[in-house]
């Protein structure tokens, strides 16, 4: 068989905001870069995020990158690295001008500078007065990121291959990475890109759970990718959920809902966040509200013929102040959920939002794992920004306003080591042709005919599993079922086959393999999270409540063997002393 | 026949393909109009939703959840039935 080959400088697997603003970095230098991206470039789920980015510009509160440091240091629960968050909150301010200056049409104030809006977790003066750090284009931040940065990655002639789904990395006997191996979707033809550096910036994998907020899009390929090149994936038990999703679809139902007056109530009709926070009630932090809904859930006390949700109470408000303050809500519920909430309550579900775990990397975006001479030595060739990759600038969560910010940084990092890498390793290596055997013969086995498992069905099951038994409910039996059947359906794939087998637009096949890196990314979630036997940030679990950080101040990382090694927490910034370990109350 | 069979089947691959965006309500929007109501469109309306899938993702939200409108009356007409059938399915 013949094969395509094309050879460039760096290949970026992934077309969202770090994708391409690394890309952006490394074209401007003239070196020869190519972006594979799965659907049109402007399509990636960068395009989802509204919020902002945060940088202490000080436009609207008095701030310092110091107090922005002291606030992500704090939400990570003291998991994050403090030398990647220095870096992070340092670089933050020089992003966003850059940014401006690309042609991001900032939100200004009436004296000409960035607008910066207050968010959830942003404190002046260490623990302080509310800040406002957030900079934002109106509601739709993370649109104008992309669209700026594709265009401008047109006009310094970054090349795309557009609708090409990236199979594997492909990797000589040294452990080298020497690009990846990937398909056209139109053709259904494999095609080999060859590069001295590759950076992966494939996103999050929040369709791992059947309520999520995240697009189809994420299904984790890059984790996965980087599991079956030997490379572990780091705290992968720590995913954000938010309380409120429609059940079984995910979109989001803001905090404002309960804000104006919605209250949660359970298939009696009880308004049960009172026996949970008394006080606070259904305002109460979003973990304690996601955990009740699932213990309401699980005590048999949801709603719904399948008893699997609970509901958003939002008529009594009335109709005029939910058409006044909440027509967006209405409309998605009206939508999504079928339901006017002005007649009828919106049944909802916690929806996972993001993945803080992925494939670890050093400040400078290096991928890097442990080896004879110590925890975190760079793969050759390898880099990974982005919600892909772990840093780690989240640790066990990850603040409103610093997705963004970690994706531009770390892309912008990622591409100025691969530049100075570039100027040093100027040849391509020799290719490894049976490294790009393996993910072809992986690629065939969908060409199987016969009866077999039907891959929609398996997603279904998956997805529903992963939501009984990794979501916010979380013990030491519930998970340990839960990674037995997520290793079962991962054989079940083994049998499944196509009916259709076509090559031109095969969507079925693609879907088959973004399966496969779910299930991947599943069971590494999974393990590492019956594994950690402690509360911290986004993972709670019911039998260990506490945080410990005794035993547990420490990275996990998941081997696609099913071993699980562990490293400790940078706790020592570049240029400052640390921040000492507190409880994290708000 | 057959080859007219080969031909709708790869259209449909291609624009469901091209439903795959960077929100997941666009997604679920897009995808179910493709199995409900793309078939029955005419083919005026079929050349509207291919032009519809071309606009930025932000302004397809802003259309297909109502807080826009267009002054193109074939975009107008289909984003119409896209909403129809959106909020007439059972969940």
């Amino acid at each position: 068989m013949t094969i395509k080959i094309r050879k460039f400088d760096t290949l970026i697997i992934g077309a969202g905001g770090g994708g391409l603003r690394a890309a952006l970095q490394l074209a401007r230098a003239d070196a020869k870069v190519a972006v594979v991206s799965k659907v049109f470039p402007t399509r990636s789920h960068t395009v989802a995020a509204q919020g902002g980015l945060n940088a202490a510009l000080a436009n609207v509160s008095p701030d310092n990158w110091h107090f922005h440091m002291f606030d992500t240091v704090k939400g990570s629960d003291y998991l994050g690295d403090q030398d990647a968050i220095e870096y992070m909150c340092r670089s933050a301010p020089k992003v966003v001008y850059e940014l401006d200056h690309f042609g991001v049409p900032f939100s200004r104030r009436e004296d000409g500078n960035i607008y910066q809006r207050a968010f959830g977790g942003q404190s002046q003066d260490y623990g302080g007065e509310q800040a406002s750090r957030t900079c934002a284009a109106a509601d739709r931040t993370g649109h104008a990121i992309l669209h700026t940065l594709y265009q401008q990655n047109i006009a310094a002639k970054t090349h795309f291959f557009d609708e090409y789904f990236a199979i594997d990395l492909i990797k000589d006997e040294e452990g080298y990475i020497l690009g990846a191996i990937a398909l056209e979707i139109e053709t259904g033809e494999p095609i080999i890109i060859e590069a001295k550096t590759t950076l992966i910036a494939t996103g999050g994998a929040g369709q791992l759970f059947r309520t999520c907020t995240n697009a189809l899009i994420n299904t984790g390929d890059g984790m996965a990718m980087a599991l079956r090149a030997g490379i572990p994936l780091q705290d992968m038990e720590f995913f954000q959920f938010h309380p409120t999703g429609i059940a079984g679809k995910g979109m989001l139902i803001t905090e404002g809902v309960r804000g104006e007056g919605g209250y949660l109530v359970n298939v009696d009709g009880e308004r049960f966040m009172e026996r949970y926070a008394p006080r606070a009630k259904d305002l109460a932090s979003r973990d304690i509200v996601s955990r009740a809904i699932a213990i309401e859930i699980r005590e048999g006390r949801g709603c719904g013929p399948d008893k699997d949700h609970v509901f958003l109470k939002v008529d009594h408000i009335g109709a005029d102040i939910i058409k006044k303050r909440l027509p967006g809500i209405r409309d998605l519920a009206m939508t999504f959920a079928h339901i006017d909430p002005i007649e009828s309550a919106i049944p909802v579900y916690p929806t996972a939002h993001y993945t803080m775990g992925g494939i670890p990397t050093n400040r400078q975006g290096q991928v890097v794992v442990p080896e004879m001479e110590g925890p975190e030595e760079p793969v050759p060739g390898l880099y990974a920004a982005g919600e892909c990759a772990c840093v780690s600038v989240h640790g066990a969560n990850r603040l409103g306003g610093n997705s963004l910010l970690d994706i531009l940084v770390f892309g912008r990092a990622a591409a100025n080591h691969i530049i100075s890498h570039l100027e040093a390793n100027r040849y391509h290596r020799q290719m490894d042709m049976d490294s790009v055997e393996k993910s072809l013969t992986r690629l065939a086995r969908w060409d199987k005919k016969g009866e077999g498992e039907s891959v929609p069905e398996l997603r279904t099951e998956f997805r529903k599993v992963m939501e009984d038994h990794c979501g916010v409910f979380r013990e030491h039996s519930v998970l340990e079922k839960g990674l037995e059947k997520v290793k079962v359906l991962r054989q079940r794939l083994q049998n499944a086959r196509l009916k259709d087998h076509s090559k031109i637009f095969n969507t079925a096949r693609i879907e088959a393999m973004e399966l496969e890196n779910l299930m991947d990314v599943g069971i590494a979630t999974v393990a590492s999270a019956l594994a950690r036997t402690e509360s911290r940030g986004a993972h709670s679990r019911m039998d260990y409540t506490e945080r410990d950080d005794t035993n547990w101040l420490k990275h996990s990382l998941y081997f696609e063997s099913g071993r699980l090694d562990y490293k400790p927490v940078r706790l020592k910034p570049i240029t400052v002393d640390p921040f000492p370990l507190k409880p994290r109350v708000y | 026949m057959v080859a007219d069979n080969n031909s709708n089947k790869l259209n449909r691959d291609r624009l469901l393909w091209s439903c795959r965006r960077g929100m997941l309500e666009l997604d679920l929007l897009l995808k179910d109009f493709i199995y409900k109501g793309y078939e029955t469109l005419e083919l005026d309306d079929q050349k509207a939703f291919s032009d519809l899938l071309d606009y930025p993702d932000a302004v397809l939200f802003d259309l297909l959840m109502g807080k826009s409108i267009t002054a193109d009356q074939g975009i107008a007409s289909v984003v119409k039935k896209i909403r129809t059938i959106a909020t007439s399915t059972t969940a």
